[in-house]
């Protein structure tokens, strides 16, 4: 029987690895505009994160607690260094800064009243305070930003503690950008700005510009509110080690450690995917620079970029942080990404509108745009109705709650009764580049990478 | 009228910042004096009344900051960040300023009767400044409302990417930032710098000064802008 060469006659379907149809779209896009891209939302790159650390729950070496009935403290302290009120929360889960402008006001007022309901505290953003946050927050963190929009002594003493932020693990070392059509004659009165500009935060401080500065601004903010509030420092994951040493030293009651996942509602596609390193490897960094200054128990960590469950809030905890912060997973709590929206007692497809932005449910990082088909990053005065303060909030209260029982089931399972008790002893990790982020054995060996053996 | 005299030498600063947010809002002084101020930072900060404080000598950062209706002069030189993110009210200093005098202030006069240093009026978001001698590059750097007046010369970049905050300068500009252009100077021009002049205390012709405002060419993003931003 004769044998042929064979001879492909269709088409042939070889993706480059290098050039695949992702990059060639970049390539095109690049050439046909002539500009970088701007999205929202966080890295969408596969990272090590905290799915890849499992607890070694309690057995013969260690004894569990019952695991709905059994006490277990989530309470939880932070700001206790220098300030005269520190903040008192229910649970180690808060919310993390987001701007009124990228948010709707409605949105706002969403967060304050969940996070009130379940004893925890949200945060202001880059476009000042509104009433609806203060008013439905009981405990609001107040961020004095590079850019400054609306930042004025009332709200610094209407605050429960300040954020002073230096950096966004989304954007380390770059400013957010509002594009004109979240620019609405509110949220531009508010910034200072005319309405509909397209409009470049800050990127540095105005008046500081390094950590010995920085220990006269939060001095200075101190002497304001006659040192009755914590004052906080955020930072985008970068060297995390020598900066939360720096801000220490600056005098920092708190600091806030935002990983690369951390989203944002609009920034250059090249810094949310290139600058900054993962939340995993900077809460290793971070705890690191704490025991280093004996700072532990002192100062206080809240880590934030890609916690999304229970168990990575207690994996974080586990590592050392005292809280954590969520954006994106509250934003979809509320409905983002989501296929429909509910209004007036129905729920609606919202397919066509994500369709219009060029993005689909599951798909969607378009908060940017200002066209939020679920109502949620937006200004327009149509979609912002989508999304009511009682249903956002109910849906936000049940995912924190969900969070929290997911958090102390699991801390019961390690035998402990306060979940702040979690220890780095109770993690492994599943895959090398998590163990050597993390600083935690591979499972089953004691093998830490880059720790010798 | 009650002036009460504290020494920052025998009292702390500390001290004197809870009896300007208490006290003298009560109103139970119209006058503050501060004495040996000796370069202290944070002098007179978060102040919301109208209570008038003279700091007899130098201070050091953020003399005046987020200032609220009080009257603050300093009769030396102030150090960084002099009367930033004012709201109203007068911040003076008789000597020099160093960097970012008057940054993010939202309202108020800042009058600075020597040289500022870099980044003056930097993020002014509706505050007036008036300064006697020159400032230094970066001056007015994104701002975004309220009026400069610089009697003297400006540094590099005065006002790179500025908004909607108008700038008038007397001497000469090294040079003009991204998106800052002359403009001709109208009567409306010439009756503010003289107000502004006149609020100061300072003697100059306001014909001699020249206008600076946004071009707004950066307003929206565009390919056309050449990296502008």
């Amino acid at each position: 029987m004769e044998t042929k060469p064979v001879h492909f006659k269709n088409v042939s379907r070889e993706e480059s690895h290098g050039y695949d149809r992702k990059t060639l779209d970049y390539i095109r896009n690049a050439a046909a505009h002539g500009l970088y891209e701007i999205r929202g939302m966080g890295a969408k790159r596969k990272l090590p994160n905290f799915d890849d650390l499992v607890f070694l729950g309690a057995s013969m070496s260690r004894y569990p607690l019952e695991g709905y009935r059994e006490k277990c403290i989530t309470k939880t302290l932070l700001g206790t260094r220098f300030a005269k009120k520190p903040i008192e929360l229910e649970i180690p889960i808060t919310i993390a800064g987001m701007s009124f402008g990228s948010l709707s006001a409605n949105v706002k007022e969403a967060l304050g009243r969940a996070a009130t309901e379940m004893g925890t505290s949200t945060t202001t953003g880059d476009g000042g305070m509104t009433q609806e946050e203060r008013q439905s927050s009981k405990t609001l963190v107040y961020q004095c930003l590079p850019s400054r929009y609306g930042f004025n002594p009332d709200d610094v003493r209407r605050a429960d503690a300040i954020e002073v932020v230096i950096g966004q693990g989304a954007k380390p070392g770059g400013g957010g950008m509002l594009l004109g059509q979240k620019v609405s004659a509110r949220v531009a009165s508010m910034r200072t700005l005319p309405a509909g500009i397209d409009q470049r935060s800050a990127c540095r401080h105005p008046d500081w510009t390094g950590p010995d500065d920085l220990a006269i601004k939060i001095q200075e903010l101190r002497e304001i509110t006659d040192w009755e509030k914590p004052i906080y420092v955020k930072v985008g994951a970068t060297r995390t080690f020598h900066d939360v040493k720096l801000a220490v030293h600056s005098g920092a009651d708190v600091i806030v450690v935002d990983g690369m996942q951390g989203g944002t509602a609009a920034t250059q596609t090249c810094f949310i995917e290139h600058i900054g390193i993962p939340t995993l490897a900077a809460v290793r960094q971070a705890v690191n620079a704490l025991e280093d200054l004996d700072m532990i128990g002192k100062v206080q960590l809240v880590v934030s970029g890609g916690i999304r469950t229970g168990a990575d809030v207690a994996k974080a905890l586990a590592m050392g942080a005292d809280a954590v912060a969520i954006g994106q997973g509250v934003l979809v709590a509320l409905g983002c990404n989501g296929e429909t929206y509910y209004q007036n007692g129905a729920l609606h497809s919202a397919e066509a509108d994500y369709t219009a932005i060029g993005a689909a449910p599951g798909f969607c990082h378009h908060c940017h745009t200002g066209k939020c088909p679920v109502g949620i990053t937006t200004q327009d005065a149509i979609l912002e109705k989508r999304l009511t303060p009682e249903v956002g909030a109910k849906h936000l209260r049940n995912y924190l709650k969900t969070l929290n029982m997911e958090l102390t089931t699991i801390a019961r399972a390690c035998g402990k009764q306060n979940v702040h008790h979690l220890e780095r002893e109770d993690l492994v990790a599943l895959t090398i580049e998590a163990a050597a982020m993390a600083g935690l054995p591979l499972a089953g060996t004691n093998w830490i990478p880059g720790q010798g053996f | 009228m009650e002036r009460l005299t504290f020494d920052l030498a025998t009292t702390s600063l500390r001290e004197l910042n809870t009896f300007l947010h208490t006290d003298a809002k009560e109103g139970k002084v119209e006058a503050v004096t501060v004495v040996n101020p000796d370069g202290a930072h944070n002098i007179a900060v978060g102040l919301d009344c109208p209570v008038s404080v003279e700091v007899v000598g130098h201070a050091g950062y953020y003399a005046g900051g987020m200032n609220q209706s009080a009257t603050i002069t300093i009769t030396g030189s102030a150090g960084t960040g002099v009367g930033e993110n004012m709201m109203s009210g007068k911040v003076h200093v008789k000597g020099f300023a160093s960097n970012g005098a008057g940054a993010s202030a939202h309202g108020g006069l800042l009058v600075i009767e020597g040289d500022a240093g870099l980044r003056c009026g930097i993020s002014l978001k509706g505050g007036n400044i008036v300064v006697g001698g020159s400032v230094g590059s970066f001056s007015a750097f994104m701002a975004q409302a309220g009026t400069m007046v610089i009697c003297g010369d400006a540094g590099d970049a005065l006002g790179d990417s500025l908004y909607e905050a108008v700038l008038y300068v007397k001497g000469s500009v090294k040079s003009l930032g991204a998106d800052a252009q002359y403009e001709p100077m109208t009567d409306a021009d010439i009756a503010t710098v003289a107000g502004m002049l006149d609020r100061a205390g300072l003697d100059h012709d306001p014909k001699a000064f020249k206008r600076i405002a946004s071009q707004r060419s950066l307003y929206h993003w565009n390919a056309d802008a050449n990296q502008e931003y």
